[in-house]
């Protein structure tokens, strides 16, 4: 009886979510999260498809990441949601990913260009389907309050200086110039997983499957440490509950903190709002037992299953995809090329010099990522790493629990969001 | 009707009055409750019903494994186990409170006090904001550039992470809880305290009964019923407690301010692995405590009522 209540119900939310959410024929609907201006410049590039394709029309919703995050996943759970969506989850939504290799024109061209960051978005090594682009490739680095140094008169640690010689060298310079902290990390599990492959850490074990070993444990035990004795900002870590993602930028753009572990996509934001008040760069990520790596990631355009149109929705991916409006888009947001080509050829980015070197100096990281790190960031279960990893943290900073009780829960919320998944 | 009444028959013509409401109730009230306890029986990360895999009453077994219950961190879900004893003390701290300031405004306001009408809308407007607009009003006063750190740097002190630091934090969602639900309790109050008759008084007066008295022997007997209504009902909301929560403090720092709905929602919908049957497990066991609490209501309420013809 029960059962046949759940299958009405269900038949009737899907009659419902067809009527309310669906796009009309020879419209899509695109889910548009901005780091910047990123959802203004594709809908200036959506006018120009639209103006090629007079059949089709582009309509940019643009929504907070919040909504990416949490309300997006229930959407495509329920059948419903946008065509398109710009997505940094990109292997936790694999399965709402529509093929749209039948749809572009070259498909050789897509993989030749995007083939290092197509698989990020395909649910197993033997899928070989085109899913979608990505919009920015990002990978995370720390930033540096130049002025702080040259005013501290500490000289900056060179290009291979680990994590505790920047903590030794932003201390001294914290202490000389009377800024409060002397390092930051955003709140996020993606950002100390970098530095946490750094120090060793290699993430899978033999048969594939997420580990908390020695390396993770070794920055786990320097990041509590750097909280607890005054180098890092505990409210960062320790303010919030839960997962919350919460950025240290404006710890760094009011200059209360000597370097600020963040990424690439900061960059606009950092030429925005810091403008001429201090100099600032962007140093290569600090090195450990496990190399100097930061993590890579990023936002993608994804065709979503539950679409109506979905040659429509290839026709415009393809259109975004193609080197020249690629490049323009990369120019115009100021972020690191996924395409190949696009790379090969360079992007001329229209930014003031700071943001140009730092631009850069992120492009000049990417080929240093880790392979480890590209592999944590295709697997299709990395947030039950990363979430674990910023709430269980985060109550060890607080003076919840010890260090220890925080790394055995990790490993058990890992563990059971994984079983849950996978179940 | 007649067709109706021949279609139906006299005796079951109620059924047809009563049918779109009870639909309506079905399909918003006892289908989610349905679903609800399906989520709660099945496991697995899977929206749809029908995908689940049964399970039984594992995310229970889940949710109450522990070796000593009043040590969160020796429990499978500790975090549903903080959020309980957070609930709890806050709940039982801020209801205290809650009804001591309500009665203390509410004897204020019933006074011939100048400028009552204003003070009456004062301590109500606050009722009438939605509870993020209150959060975030709050959280302007307490962040660390805030105003409050601001005065007090002002006034020579050192500025405080009222959100940062645990007890404050905690400190700080109960008094925001009162400020916020104050006016709604005094009115309930005021109305109690009005309905006293002022004969009562005149006669205690010409006893020389003093004010103490007066209030001990007069005034609290004759409130008991209201204020019986007023702990019931900011029970039933402390235990509901949310919103205002989440807007400003997020439940940290750590778990400090983490409450029962807020894990609820975290395990359904924040997680980017979702637990639905964790949380919908964790929702029936809220949902019976409520219920306890409503029904305690239903029979104080009751016999209030009931106390009130006897008398």
């Amino acid at each position: 009886m029960q059962f046949r209540h759940l299958l009405v119900a269900r038949a009737t939310a899907v009659v419902v979510a067809s009527i309310a959410g669906a796009a009309l024929a020879g419209e899509i609907r695109v889910a548009c999260y901005s780091d910047g201006n990123e959802c203004e410049v594709t809908q200036e590039l959506a006018k120009r498809f639209e103006a090629q394709n007079s059949d089709v029309k582009v309509v940019i919703d643009k929504v907070p990441y919040k909504a990416i995050m949490e309300t997006l996943p229930v959407q495509l759970a329920a059948g419903e949601g946008p065509d398109i969506a710009r997505v940094t989850d990109l292997g936790g939504l694999s399965r709402y990913y529509l093929d749209i290799t039948p749809y572009v024109k070259d498909p050789k061209a897509w993989e030749a260009n995007f083939g290092q960051t197509l698989k990020w978005l395909r649910s197993s090594p033997n899928d070989k389907g085109i899913y979608g682009m990505m919009t920015q490739l990002t990978v995370t680095g720390p930033f540096v309050n130049k002025t702080l140094f040259e005013q501290a008169k500490v000289p900056m640690p060179g290009p291979k200086a680990t994590w505790d010689e920047w903590a030794v060298a932003t201390r001294q310079v914290a202490k000389a110039t009377q800024v409060p902290y002397a390092m930051a990390f955003d709140r996020s599990g993606h950002r100390f997983m970098g530095a946490a492959i750094s120090q060793g850490a290699k993430v899978f074990d033999a048969k594939g499957g997420l580990v908390i070993d020695d390396g993770y444990k070794a920055m786990a035990k320097k990041f509590y440490d750097w909280n607890r004795d005054g180098t890092m900002p505990k409210e960062v870590w320790g303010g919030v509950g839960g997962s919350t993602y919460r950025d240290a930028f404006e710890e760094f753009a009011n200059a209360r903190v000597v370097l600020y572990l963040s990424g690439s996509w900061q960059v606009a934001r950092m030429e925005k709002q810091i403008g001429k008040n201090f100099d600032w760069v962007v140093v290569p990520n600090p090195c450990g037992a496990g190399g100097c790596t930061g993590m890579p990631g990023g936002a993608a355009f994804v065709a979503l299953k539950r679409t109506k149109n979905p040659k429509d929705v290839g026709r415009f991916l393809d259109f975004m995809a193609g080197d020249a409006v690629y490049a323009e888009y990369m120019a115009k947001t100021n972020n690191i090329p996924a395409s190949a080509a696009v790379a090969k050829k360079g992007v001329e980015y229209n930014v003031a010099p700071a943001a140009k070197a730092a631009l850069g100096a992120f492009v000049a990281q990417v080929g240093t990522v880790s392979p480890v790190a590209y592999e944590l960031q295709g697997y299709q279960y990395n947030r039950a790493l990363f979430n674990p990893t910023a709430q269980r943290l985060g109550q060890a900073v607080a003076g919840e629990m010890s260090l220890d009780d925080a790394l055995k829960r990790i490993a058990s919320d890992v563990d059971e969001q994984v079983k849950a998944a996978t179940k | 009707m007649r067709v109706l009444q021949r279609l139906l028959g006299v005796p079951r013509i109620g059924w047809a009055f009563v049918a779109p409401n009870l639909a309506v109730l079905g399909l918003f009230t006892f289908l989610p409750i349905a679903i609800n306890f399906h989520y709660a029986l099945t496991g697995g990360a899977q929206l749809y019903p029908t995908e689940r895999p049964f399970v039984g009453g594992e995310n229970f077994a889940i949710l109450f494994e522990c070796t000593n219950h009043f040590d969160p961190s020796t429990c499978r879900k500790d975090l549903f186990w903080r959020a309980v004893y957070n609930t709890g003390s806050f709940a039982m701290l801020q209801v205290a409170l809650m009804v001591l300031f309500s009665l203390i405004t509410a004897l204020v306001l019933n006074r011939k006090i100048l400028g009552r009408g204003f003070f009456r809308g004062v301590f109500f407007y606050p009722v009438l904001l939605s509870p993020v607009v209150v959060a975030l009003i709050w959280k302007w006063i307490l962040q660390r550039e805030g105003v409050l750190n601001a005065l007090v740097q002002s006034a020579g002190g050192t500025g405080i992470e009222w959100l940062n630091v645990s007890g404050w934090a905690f400190s700080w969602t109960v008094f925001v809880s009162i400020w916020a639900h104050m006016g709604f309790y005094t009115l309930i109050l005021l109305a109690g305290l009005q309905a006293i008759p002022a004969d009562l008084y005149e006669a205690a007066q010409m006893d020389h009964a003093s004010p103490w008295r007066r209030f001990s022997r007069i005034t609290l007997p004759l409130l008991m019923p209201s204020l019986l209504v007023v702990i019931v009902l900011a029970l039933i909301r402390a235990v509901q407690v949310f919103d205002e929560v989440f807007v400003l403090t997020g439940g940290g720092p750590g778990s400090a301010t983490l409450f029962v709905v807020q894990f609820i929602y975290q395990t359904a919908f924040a997680e980017s692995i979702r637990l639905y049957g964790i949380a919908a497990a964790a929702s029936l066991v809220l949902a019976f405590t409520l219920l306890v609490l409503t029904l305690v209501q239903l029979r104080v309420t009751r016999r209030s009522v009931d106390g009130g013809r006897d008398a």
